[in-house]
């Protein structure tokens, strides 16, 4: 048991990963002497040489590309995408090659490669640096998609996800990245997971990644007035792990999902159309979504409207106890 | 007002834009021009070349009827392929008819390691490559998306998103350096990668950036690019201003332009450029000069842009026809020779049209299949419900 953050809980779990296998490579701009711009891969360069710890040229579908070669060589690359909003030009490769390649060759390519993306708002950026893009990726069959939200996942899931045979997108909380917290001994359950982080019994909250840390503020605001929620991190978005998301749905009958991406067909849409078709008669209420509006992400003086807060989580606890 | 507008430049400084803009191409887009390498004329006639003809003298007579062979048979295969679209056993073909000796001259330039990264097109190849052309069929007839294994004759999956192959390739290539399998010497060990394009796809991102990639990390990679003149219905100046060959130069590594329809020329220049990857002296930038004789595939219609008397000058350009011109004028090929390789490929016809019948169409519930590595659980339910859903019919016609 150690304590750490959330960026460098990463490191280590690359570092553990690379050197338990030697075909595991790094990918990226800026991830060797700068160790990244979020300074997530420190250190390896120096430790594992210029071969393992690639500094890419500035192309992301450049990036994509060489990776799935790479890939088809023999070696698991793990690729850093610098910030969410540039992920775009290498979204052919991930969703017509990366995500297709092991069914159209009916299983004999493998395409074990992770595609690291810090998301999400909340740190005053420039455009482009503050999207969360999930559902695209998890609407797209071949791809698994994962957020983490604490050092603990941080450095397990990286680990997790780099001993995948599937391609996953590594959904990185990048407002959280100094966060601190104790890492454990061992992942906590497989890759695809939900997780428990706090029972309740009036309500669900759902969430992942940066607004994981949210909605146990949130449950801990209600607890003060008499209200006992359930938060729930999913931390995989694809799969969801519909067994935990029904389970606590049966046990509080109340549903509430929070993301920072849009709620129009975000993640928050599927989560409520799988309960209600599959929990109708346990739910008290309808399942409500809380995140982002159907807007481009703002100028960052208006961020704090976009992004679902504590009130806003609160709010959707208000409305969901009134039915 | 603010106090930093700027007066106009080319007020100030009498630039005129259009004056300092570079010359158009010198050539017509349909002459390989005189740095094109030819080892053997249209006519058949043998090219000296100072550079290369060590290289095609080493070949054996044998070695030189199984490159006629292999023309023969592929064009064969080829044309079988567009008969059985046309009788709708085929869904579409993508015909190579016309660059018979860009594919083959290049494929059989290749060692058993080296690895070859295909567009849609790459028939030749592929056969090149051992790999049974009835596979090629599957996704044409539509039973599959590819569903041969690459890593068992070196030969990637077909590609139809333009170019993107050309960074798998490259990616690859990066992973042969890692592997220590370049400029060992070792002749079975020492690897080098091979990505197939065409024209159009030169003006793709992609393109551009696996050969930034691959400059950049010195990587044992040779771009092929097979200029067939046409991108669908667009000709190469809607393409490209300056000669593709000469883009290599840009990217730090050599560029060079081929008959491509000189198999001897393709093979020898081919074989130099990946002895170099090899070697490690880094990628080259092939251009074989070549014509898309047929249509783009079955689905399309050239008489909508494109003359029949081009078409004509290129037919003269034939890469069979001069090759058995060359063959017969010295004596390492007969008629008898010939005519077996004929019967060879009439038979070739036969067994592809009898196996492509035969392929069976994949059971309903494969679309489930390989989705994943492993499990997921929504495609697993989908995939159970879809059996039951066909079940429940079943029951329905027993009642």
């Amino acid at each position: 048991m150690s304590t750490t953050t959330i960026a460098k809980g990463i490191t280590s779990g690359l570092r553990a990963a690379m050197e338990k296998d030697p075909k595991v490579v790094l990918m990226g701009e800026d991830i060797g002497k700068l160790g990244g711009v979020f300074r997530v891969t420190e250190g390896l360069q120096k430790d594992f040489g210029e071969d393992r710890v690639i500094d890419t040229p500035l192309a992301e579908a450049g990036i994509m590309g060489t990776a799935i070669g790479m890939a088809l060589r023999g070696y698991r690359p793990v690729v850093e995408i610098q910030f969410d909003g540039f992920v775009y030009p290498a979204f052919d490769h991930i969703v017509s090659q990366v995500a297709k390649l092991h069914a159209r060759s009916l299983g004999y390519v493998k395409m074990p490669l992770v595609i690291r993306i810090p998301f999400g708002g909340g740190i005053g950026a420039v455009e482009h640096h503050s999207e969360s893009n999930e559902t695209y990726f998890a609407h797209t069959a071949g791809l698994r998609v994962v957020a983490c939200s604490n050092p603990h996942d941080a450095h397990w899931m990286i680990q997790q996800a780099i001993e995948s045979d599937d391609p996953v997108v590594f959904y990185e909380p990048k407002r959280r990245y100094w966060d601190k917290g104790e890492v454990g001994d061992g992942p906590d359950g497989a890759l695809g997971s939900a997780r428990v982080l706090r029972e309740g019994t009036d309500l669900t909250l759902l969430a992942y990644g940066p607004m994981v840390k949210t909605c146990l503020q949130a449950a801990q605001a209600a607890q003060e007035e008499g209200r006992s929620l359930e938060v729930v991190d999913l931390r995989s978005l694809s799969p969801l792990d519909e067994g935990a998301i029904l389970a606590s749905a049966r046990k509080t009958g109340r549903v509430v999902v929070v993301h920072e991406a849009s709620t129009f067909l975000g993640i928050g849409a599927e989560i409520s159309a799988m309960v209600t078709e599959r929990a109708f008669y346990e739910l008290e209420a309808p399942v409500l979504r809380v995140g982002g509006y159907n807007v481009p992400y703002p100028p960052s003086r208006l961020e704090e409207e976009f992004l679902p807060d504590l009130d806003r989580v609160l709010d959707a606890v208000d409305r969901s106890l009134a039915y | 007002m603010s106090d930093n507008e700027v007066a106009p430049l080319e007020t100030a400084f009498g630039v005129d834009h259009h004056v300092t803009t570079a010359e158009a191409p010198e050539r017509p887009a349909h002459e390989g021009g005189p740095e094109m390498v030819q080892l053997l004329s249209p006519e058949g006639e043998r090219v000296p070349n100072a550079e290369l003809d060590a290289l095609v003298d080493e070949l054996s007579d044998e070695a030189l009827r199984g490159l006629y062979r292999d023309l023969v048979l592929v064009r064969r295969f080829d044309a079988e392929a567009t008969a059985l679209q046309r009788q709708g056993e085929l869904g579409l073909w993508a015909s190579l008819l016309g660059q018979e000796a860009a594919q083959v001259g290049s494929g059989r330039a290749m060692r058993r390691q080296d690895y070859a990264f295909p567009t849609y097109r790459e028939h030749g190849v592929a056969w090149t490559r051992g790999v049974d052309p009835v596979n090629l069929l599957g996704m044409f007839r539509g039973v599959n998306h590819g569903g041969w294994d690459p890593n068992e004759k070196n030969f990637h999956l077909y590609t139809i998103i333009i170019g993107a192959q050309t960074l798998h390739a490259t990616g690859y290539a990066m992973g042969v350096q890692r592997d220590g399998d370049v400029g060992t010497g070792d002749e079975r060990r020492d690897t080098a990668v091979i990505a197939y394009f065409g024209d159009g796809a030169t003006s793709q991102g992609d393109v551009s950036e696996a050969l930034v990639f691959a400059g950049v990390n010195n990587s044992p990679v040779v771009f092929f690019c097979q200029n067939n003149q046409w991108a669908i219905s667009e000709p190469n100046e809607k393409q490209t201003r300056a000669p593709l060959w000469h883009r290599a130069r840009g990217f730090g590594f050599p560029g060079i332009r081929v008959d491509g329809n000189d198999v001897l020329a393709v093979w020898a220049v081919t074989k130099q450029a990946l002895d170099a990857a090899r070697s490690g002296q880094g990628p080259t930038f092939v251009e074989a000069f070549t014509y898309r004789m047929g249509a783009h595939t079955t689905s399309d219609d050239p008489t909508k842009y494109r003359v029949s008397a081009e078409v004509e000058v290129w037919k003269h350009r034939d890469p069979i026809e001069r090759y058995k011109r060359w063959l017969t004028t010295t004596g390492k090929g007969d008629a008898d020779f010939f005519d077996a390789v004929d019967a060879e490929a009439d038979e070739l016809g036969t067994s592809v049209r009898e196996r492509c019948l035969a392929m069976p169409d994949p059971q309903p519930s494969e679309m489930f299949d390989h989705v994943y590595a492993t499990e997921h659980p929504v495609t697993a339910r989908e995939k159970e419900w879809f059996a039951g859903y066909h079940a429940s019919f079943e029951e329905e016609g027993a009642r």
